[in-house]
């Protein structure tokens, strides 16, 4: 290779490392701005703005979700396994929000630690599968928990 | 059939996302094509022209 | 290795290869974008959580995934013409820029259509979805910045650095999901892992997506062969074919 465009491809390989290296420390500096919700264990450390809106995401936990009686307003426990939020919310819920499935809301804690919602979006997994596969990678699962030892014994005998 | 098109309910959306997809790749598609001619009438104006004038040089 | 890619290189020889190839490439295309359309609309089972509405995946994802991959054609493209003042690099990711920002166009619009039935949004301001918002700038800037200078020269020089600065983002959108918390998942599909999507619905996916590609290229080509002529139109080659009808 000629002298010349060597220090051009040097140029310019320098030139997109120093713009890669600069967007880290950017992103590094803002990474909390970044992430799009607080985590219920931050929420439990007080880690959220006091006051102001903010969005919390988790998992839905099971069995907690109560629709009150004028028929619109739910309650429900949002979880990352650690700690939890109670959550109040008055509207209409999306297609996928349900027991067990991610969330992500929008609002405010009041002072009894109830996290007042006005926007409760659902997050869904990467996992895409016919509602048979579905069923049946269900049955296994509940087929192990209930004779941990099944699968083994049948290989010992 | 009927089934089909309702989509479970999510008609409107499924039926917009590849509705919006075939428009965008059809107007690509016609572009390509439009350049294209472009390209050649602009190549046979030229040598036309190109043409005109060295016949012009011949005969003077 | 060398003599290869100057023989590429020329402007003419390239032009003779994608005449070749073309009719071949939209053939398969067609076909591949056809049973995929089949089979992903018709054949594919319903989602156990999504219902009928994750089928927009089919649109979607192969858009997104071609938002990207032209986006690495134009910057690889960029760095090429910019070391070695390869025109046809230059033409190529000329030639790619609408394309790209069509495919991200409707990586946004389809995946907002999927979103409001789904999350209950058409919009969040995560950083899968603002990471794409940024990349469809960058493919504007691009264009916007070429036509900007007087001296074609002058602008495709410019562009090629801005392409190649914009690269940064393309890890960016691709890690955003497992970088930060979103609302976007994660990916289904990734190299070292079995993709988490039950291959009755992975095959028609991956068919549409090697039908994008091949949409891409067919266009690519076709719009790159339009523009050698422009440029060319002087030389002797192009001369000839054009007496001959024959461009």
């Amino acid at each position: 290779m000629n002298p010349k465009r060597r220090q051009k491809l040097i140029l310019v390989g320098a030139m997109v490392a120093i713009v890669a290296l600069a967007m880290t420390l950017l992103l590094n500096v803002f990474r909390s701005n970044i992430q799009l919700f607080y985590t219920p264990t931050e929420v439990a450390q007080g880690k959220v703005p006091p006051g102001a809106e903010f969005k919390v995401g988790g998992m839905v936990a099971a069995d907690s979700v109560e629709r009150l009686t004028d028929g619109l307003t739910v309650e429900f426990v949002l979880t990352d396994h650690a700690e939890d939020v109670p959550v109040r919310y008055t509207g209409i819920l999306p297609d996928l929000f349900r027991e067990g499935q991610g969330t992500v809301s929008v609002g405010k804690l009041d002072d009894q630690g109830v996290f007042v919602a006005s926007k409760v979006l659902a997050k869904h997994d990467e996992n895409y599968m016919p509602p048979e596969v579905a069923d049946a990678l269900q049955k296994a699962a509940d087929n192990k928990k209930q004779q941990p030892y099944g699968s083994d014994t049948v290989i010992l005998q | 059939m009927k089934e089909f098109l309702a989509m479970g309910g999510y008609a409107f959306y499924v039926w917009t996302s590849f509705g919006l997809t075939f428009v965008v790749m059809t107007a690509i598609v016609l572009s390509s094509i439009y350049q294209r001619r472009q390209a050649i009438n602009s190549v046979k104006r030229q040598a036309a022209v190109a043409r005109q004038r060295a016949d012009q040089k011949n005969s003077l | 290795m060398f003599q290869w890619f100057h023989r590429l290189a020329s402007l003419k020889n390239f032009y003779r290869l994608a005449e070749i190839i073309t009719p071949w490439l939209a053939v398969l295309c067609a076909i591949l974008l056809a049973v995929g359309l089949y089979r992903g609309l018709v054949v594919a089972p319903t989602d156990y959580e999504q219902g009928e509405s994750y089928r927009i995946i089919y649109v979607h994802v192969p858009s997104a995934w071609m938002s990207m991959f032209v986006y690495m054609v134009i910057a690889f493209c960029s760095a090429i013409y910019l070391v070695w003042n390869m025109k046809l690099a230059d033409i190529v990711a000329q030639a790619s820029a609408p394309m790209g920002a069509a495919f991200t166009f409707l990586a946004l619009a389809t995946g907002s259509l999927w979103g409001k039935p789904m999350w209950g949004t058409w919009w969040e301001w995560d950083a899968r979805l603002t990471s794409e918002l940024i990349l469809l700038f960058l493919y504007i800037g691009y264009m916007a910045l070429r036509g900007a200078f007087e001296n074609s020269a002058a602008g495709a020089k410019a562009a090629a650095i801005l392409a190649l600065v914009g690269v940064v983002n393309i890890p960016i959108i691709h890690y955003s999901v497992e970088w930060w918390n979103t609302l976007h998942q994660p990916a289904s599909i990734t190299k070292f892992d079995t993709p988490s999507i039950h291959i009755s619905m992975l095959i028609p996916l991956l068919m549409m997506a090697l039908g994008f590609k091949l949409f891409y290229l067919v266009n690519m080509f076709s719009r790159t062969r339009s523009m050698i002529l422009e440029r060319e139109a002087s030389t002797s080659w192009v001369r000839n074919r054009a007496q001959e009808n024959n461009l």
